[in-house]
């Protein structure tokens, strides 16, 4: 199998107590791959090892066989993009600034009119010209990861790292997100590797899917492999349906939560 | 699927092309706002060039504006300009040395506050703030106050001001560093810093003879009077190799205010350069707070005017800064040598009068889009 990103043996720990423990992963080029995963199950912080903005303590990141450890930073910039959660803001940058900042790795201490060019392109094509000089500080939540998202994109690597990208959308930019991120996997042959929560947004678009839980996967595949109730059952502790639909992409219907305390109010 | 929708119907190919029109004015938008910025930065440079030639008229001698750059401009170019021996005195021994470590003094606040703002990502900091300048002061005080400076000169008073000044900024930023500290937290250590650092002093203060707390107190409060021409050489050099050195980090300064892990991803050692960043700044901090002393208000505002003035784009903001804050302290200097002349106000509590309403205004206001927009 051609591989693109590999992931073997790692290990985190923020202080003392581990997050993630004896991560493997194998990532072919051209494909999207989600992480699912109950809150607190470690998708932040793998993709974040993957980028080496945490430093695992143990186990390798390589792309293309190319152990990322000898990589400058500047030069892993190149080869992989990361859309945060969320961002800090409280500078007035420009939306236009914020996302010529994807360019910082291609670019020296001025920017030229092509990566500006760019920028452009990338605003045009996210829609989002209305906002293009809009301070940064003042968007909605989703506007914000419309604009980490163009970020990335700017920055033109062979591999996207997303965090949750679709959390603060609404439906419409949600398809719209997805369908361009899809779009540049089938098109440009990116690899993309995506955090999610909706389950259903991850079956739709997903070549593969990973299922973790407590800094561990519990399950990989393909969507049909992924999402059974069985392994959603172990995973969220939720009894669902999972339905074939039109298209034959799985739907998973949640339906009750096992050994909750059945909607009683805590008092 | 109604036609609406349709690629290729005539409301798709007209909101196409409504869009295009869209993005081509947003696009002539945005170079307007850029010359803008330019034109206002060319601005505040032939202000200060302006503020020079009129803060040199004030005072008891009789001098017009004219005369003041003839009598500069004579000392570069002898063969073009003629200068009068009382005016050369005047000008060029006394009040164009006072204004030049003005100017000095204030550019390297701007820039110092507007570079910890952006790596700490913290509004409220600035050399002031995070106890730096006090650290600075204290150790001028202990070598200058007690002698030990006699025997080293100016070098070593530096050098004893950039070690409390380096102190300081080593344990805000191993604060910012190793601990995540918040914005909070990073000022509340500042604010600790500098009690501690003026209870110090007062201690010092407190064994002092006379004539070392008159030299104490007029420190304490900010002062320019301290400069002359034998002593900008040392400022030429520090500020030559601190200033371009902060400036050319400018881009990295601008991806750390997003945040460190965005920072990171976009190729920047956000650690390294938060701590060669404020290094740097604190050498130039120190080498103030040496013919200064402490001024407090000027690193704290100027930066904040600039943003409001022309953005964050560090790459303009740090010239900004610099040249606000110069004319900030210069302006305020002036002030201060003539409202009550012939008494004279000491220059940080003039800065500080001066200073507090405009900020309070400006927070009041409430104005954070840029003012250009
Ligand atoms: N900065 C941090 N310091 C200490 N522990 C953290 C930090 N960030 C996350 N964690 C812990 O690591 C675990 C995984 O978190 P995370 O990767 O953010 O999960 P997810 O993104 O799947 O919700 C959680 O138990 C969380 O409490
Ligand atoms: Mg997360």
């Amino acid at each position: 199998m051609n591989v693109k990103l590999l992931v073997q043996d790692l290990e985190f720990a923020y202080i003392s107590t581990p997050v993630l423990t004896g991560m493997c992963l194998k990532v072919p080029p051209g494909t999207l791959v989600s992480i699912v995963g109950p809150n607190g199950s470690g998708k932040s912080t793998l993709l974040k090892c993957i980028d080496r903005i945490l430093k695992p303590q143990q186990g390798m990141v390589a792309i293309d066989g190319r152990d990322l450890v000898q990589l400058k930073r500047i030069e892993l910039a190149k080869q992989i993009s990361y859309v945060p959660q969320s961002s800090v803001r409280i500078f007035p940058h420009s939306v236009f600034d914020v996302i010529l900042m994807g360019r910082r790795p291609h670019l020296g201490w001025t920017s030229s009119g092509e990566d500006e060019e760019r920028v452009w392109d990338v605003i045009d094509l996210l829609g989002i010209e209305d906002i293009a000089l809009a301070p940064f500080t003042e968007l909605s939540g989703g506007q914000q990861q419309k604009v980490l998202i163009a970020r990335a994109l700017v920055q033109e690597t062979d591999v996207m790292l997303l965090d949750e990208p679709t959390s603060n959308l609404d439906i419409w930019h949600q398809l719209d997100v997805m369908t361009i991120i899809a779009g540049l996997v089938a098109e440009r042959g990116i690899t993309a590797i995506m955090a999610v929560h909706d389950l259903n947004m991850a079956a739709r678009f997903s070549d593969q899917i990973i299922m973790m839980k407590g800094g561990i996967i519990h399950a990989a595949g393909s969507p049909w492999e992924v999402l059974t109730p069985r392994h959603i059952a172990d995973v969220y502790d939720v009894e669902a349906q999972v339905q074939r639909q039109d298209d034959e992409t799985p739907l998973v219907v949640p339906m009750r939560q096992i050994g909750g305390n059945g909607g009683r109010l805590a008092y | 699927m109604s036609s609406d929708y349709e690629p290729h119907s005539e409301a798709a190919q007209q909101h196409r092309e409504l869009r295009k029109e869209r993005l081509e004015a947003v696009r002539k938008e945005h170079k307007r706002l850029i010359g803008r910025k330019v034109v206002f930065l060319a601005f505040i440079i032939g202000l200060i060039v302006f503020a020079v030639g009129f803060i040199i008229t004030l005072g008891p001698l009789e001098i017009t504006i004219p005369q003041v750059y003839e009598t500069l401009l004579a000392r570069f170019l002898p063969d073009f300009f003629t200068m009068d021996e009382v005016f050369e005195q005047v000008v060029w021994n006394i009040r164009f040395p006072r204004i030049i470590g003005g100017i000095f003094a204030g550019f390297g606040l701007g820039i110092c506050g507007c570079v910890m703002q952006a790596v700490l990502k913290n509004p409220l900091a600035s050399p002031f703030t995070l106890g730096i300048s006090s650290g600075a002061h204290f150790g001028v005080a202990i070598a200058a106050v007690f002698g030990v400076a006699v025997l080293g000169g100016p070098y070593l008073l530096i050098a004893n001001a950039f070690a409390f000044a380096m102190l300081c900024s080593i344990f805000i930023v191993s604060l910012s560093v190793l601990k995540g500290a918040t914005s909070e937290t990073l000022i509340l250590a500042g604010i600790a810093i500098n009690y501690l650092f003026s209870s110090l002093s007062q201690l010092m203060a407190y064994f002092a003879s006379d004539e070392q707390l008159r030299l104490m107190t007029v420190w304490g409060m900010g002062d320019l009077s301290a400069f002359s021409w034998s002593k900008f050489g040392i400022f030429f050099v520090i500020f030559g190799v601190c200033v371009p050195i902060l400036w050319w980090k400018a881009q990295d300064l601008n991806l750390m205010t997003i945040g460190d892990d965005s920072a990171k991803s976009l190729g920047v050692e956000a650690n390294h350069v938060r701590i060669i960043t404020m290094m740097v700044a604190s050498v130039l901090v120190a080498t103030i707070v040496c013919f200064t002393g402490t001024i407090g208000f000027v690193g704290l505002v100027a930066p904040h005017v600039a943003r409001m003035l022309i953005g964050a784009d560090h790459r303009i903001l740090i010239p900004a800064s610099g040249i606000l804050g110069a004319f900030l302290l210069i302006g305020s200097d002036a002030v201060a040598m003539n409202i009550i002349s012939p008494t004279i106000i000491p220059t940080g509590i003039m800065t500080a009068l001066l200073g507090v309403p405009f900020f309070l205004y400006l927070i009041l206001k409430g104005k954070r889009k840029e003012f250009w927009q």
